[in-house]
């Protein structure tokens, strides 16, 4: 009998050709999927080529989004985009994205079923680690690692060491995934899991919807991680089924495999919690924010762009106007979700209150496009990030939260809770 | 191979986007980023930053995105070798594969001073700093990244491979 495993040690071993691996050890991967997006895929493209590589391993297994500065934003964002766009003509890679028929990688991937439970996915973007909602091992790497995997469809990787955080009770009203996340890093810290494994299990995280679990294996990476994962269960399943192109592999922790660390969450005393400037991990609950007006809002990215996400706005939103100083953008996450978000009725709801409703792409989470913040402004987002600068002028300032504080903030101008509408 | 520079001193959680700002990535040559390099941050430093020059940071260097560019900045700005306290994993693969030497050396990431005069062995790991030839330890490269930067990166690297 082997050693007993954690997960992400099973899919690495499975992948390795292995019975068994240990943290610490190189191991050269087979890769399910490789990922990249418009920006880091024209770096990633310009390796393939250097290394001599003529064809990609496996056209069905590379998936190539324009997510982060389309609708192209300016000439040399279209020249970008066009590379990736002929890259993928050239190479006969059929899953290649835009906002017309894709949307933020990280969101249409699971929900298209081009990952599923038990893969290997490598990316060059740091939220690859989304897809540890599935079960599945996913992390990010550069363009120069990508475009090696684009060439031999494998690569070497160090397997991690677990943190495991069991979260275990009932959510208060509106807390979800997003506060769950940021309540976590405020307590371990933006190194807190560097180079590790953040594992997610406990009765709180069996009873949350994919969504949610989609939204914490996202800022995993927020934490140092390597990979973020949640053990594969029945919802894992009602949402894969007839869904993911391969046959999904369910794997579990065994029970005694070793840990490093292992936390306790007791999630009936979390609040809903806002990340002040500059780092995801400095957070406070939103009932103890202070008085902090809001010049922006965004409800969208590929850690808040589902239409769960959406349909919560437009619950808080819903017979309200936004604040009159206070812009509000809202991207869906996907093509599908925008249509969704029409027939719903969200749309009109969020139009009706006075919020732009864009295109389905990552938008001003990055600072690059579509809702860029002046200096000494103020925003509260839905995305994982708020460095300096992150979306917009050095001096402006971010405020991650989830859709809940998010909505009730747009209506009332500061960040707020929907008790306080 | 030795490398002397001057150092230059950043703190901790030095983030890709302050390594280059998300503004700069509908670029991708390597000598445009450079002149945007720690724009918000430090905006003369692509200006008065000399080849061969030492770049000494915190905990956490590099945390954030995976943009390869931001390695590809400091490289292509001068910058030889990044020395310090930790580094975050993404930037820390990314480095080696473009041929970007990191050491993780902690004590020498606390003395350093902004100017100082240091010689680093990025092979052994051994900084001496020149005014007094203090020396300070880092953590051995891992050997595969040794090959790494002995080739050039990962690009040279496989390109090797594949010819033998
Ligand atoms: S939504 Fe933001 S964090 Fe997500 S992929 Fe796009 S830019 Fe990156």
């Amino acid at each position: 009998m082997t050693r007993p495993m954690c997960i992400t040690e099973k899919i690495l071993a499975a992948h390795a050709g292995r019975e068994a691996v240990y943290p610490g050890e190189l191991v050269q991967v087979r890769v399910d999927v490789a990922l990249a997006n418009d920006i880091t895929a024209p770096l990633a493209i310009g390796v393939f080529r250097e290394i001599g590589a003529g064809r990609v391993f496996d056209p069905e297994r590379v998936v190539l989004v324009a997510d982060h500065f389309v609708p192209n934003k300016d000439i040399a964002s279209a020249e970008q985009v066009k590379v990736v766009r002929d890259f993928a003509a050239e190479q006969g890679i059929r899953h290649f994205y835009d906002p017309g028929n894709g949307g933020v990688e990280h969101v249409i991937l699971p929900d298209m079923g081009l990952v599923g439970p038990g893969d290997l996915v490598l990316g060059a973007d740091s939220h690859t680690c989304t897809y540890g909602a599935l079960g599945a091992f996913s992390a990010g790497v550069g363009s120069t690692d990508l475009g090696a995997v684009m060439a031999a469809g494998s690569t070497w990787l160090k397997v991690p060491p677990v943190v495991r955080v069991v979260y275990e009770g009932e959510l208060r009203p509106w807390v979800g995934g997003k506060d769950l996340i940021l309540y976590t890093l405020g307590k371990i810290g933006v190194e807190g899991a560097g180079y590790k494994t953040l594992e997610f299990t406990g009765g709180t995280i069996e009873r949350l919807p994919m969504s949610d679990r989609f939204t914490m294996a996202n800022m995993a990476v927020e934490g140092g991680a390597k990979n973020g994962i949640v053990p594969p269960d029945e919802t894992t399943r009602a949402y894969t089924a007839g869904r993911t192109l391969r046959e999904p592999v369910f794997f579990s922790s065994d029970p005694g495999a070793e840990v490093e660390r292992e936390l306790h969450v007791d999630v009936s005393a979390v609040e809903l919690q806002v990340a002040f400037p500059h780092s995801p991990d400095n957070v406070r609950p939103a009932s103890a924010a202070g008085k902090v007006s809001v010049d922006q809002v965004f409800i969208g990215s590929c850690t808040n762009g589902r239409l769960e996400d959406l349909r919560l706005a437009a619950a808080l939103l819903k017979g309200h106007k936004v604040h009159p100083h206070t812009r509000v953008i809202i991207l869906p996450g996907s093509r599908d979700i925008a249509l969704e978000a029409l027939r719903e009725g969200l749309t009109e709801v969020f139009l009706d209150a006075g919020a732009v409703v864009g295109p389905p792409s990552c938008g001003p989470c990055l600072g690059g496009h579509l809702g860029i913040l002046a200096g000494g402004e103020r925003a509260v987002s839905t995305s994982n990030r708020n460095f300096i600068g992150r979306m917009g002028h050095p001096e402006s300032e971010v405020y991650l939260a989830g859709p809940a504080v998010a909505a009730a903030s747009a209506v009332l101008g500061r960040i707020a809770s929907p008790s306080d509408l | 191979m030795h490398i002397k520079g001057m150092v230059w001193r950043f703190g901790d959680h030095v983030d890709t986007d302050l390594i280059i700002p998300a503004r700069y990535l509908n670029l991708s040559d390597g000598k445009e980023l450079a002149a945007h390099c720690f724009a918000d941050l430090r905006p003369d430093f692509p200006s008065r930053v000399g080849v061969g020059d030492v770049l000494v940071a915190g905990k956490n260097f590099g945390c954030g995105s995976s943009r390869e560019h931001a390695p590809l900045a400091i490289r292509e700005a001068g910058i030889r070798v990044v020395i310090a306290e930790s580094f975050a994993r993404i930037f820390y693969r990314n480095s080696f594969n473009i041929g970007l030497p990191l050491l993780e050396a902690p004590d020498a990431a606390q003395a350093l001073k902004e100017g100082d005069r240091v010689t680093v062995n990025p092979a052994s790991g051994e900084i001496v700093r020149e005014l007094d030839k203090a020396v300070f330890p880092a953590e051995p490269i891992p050997l595969f990244m040794q090959e790494l930067i002995q080739a050039g990166g990962l690009v040279p690297y496989l390109r090797e491979r594949r010819r033998t």
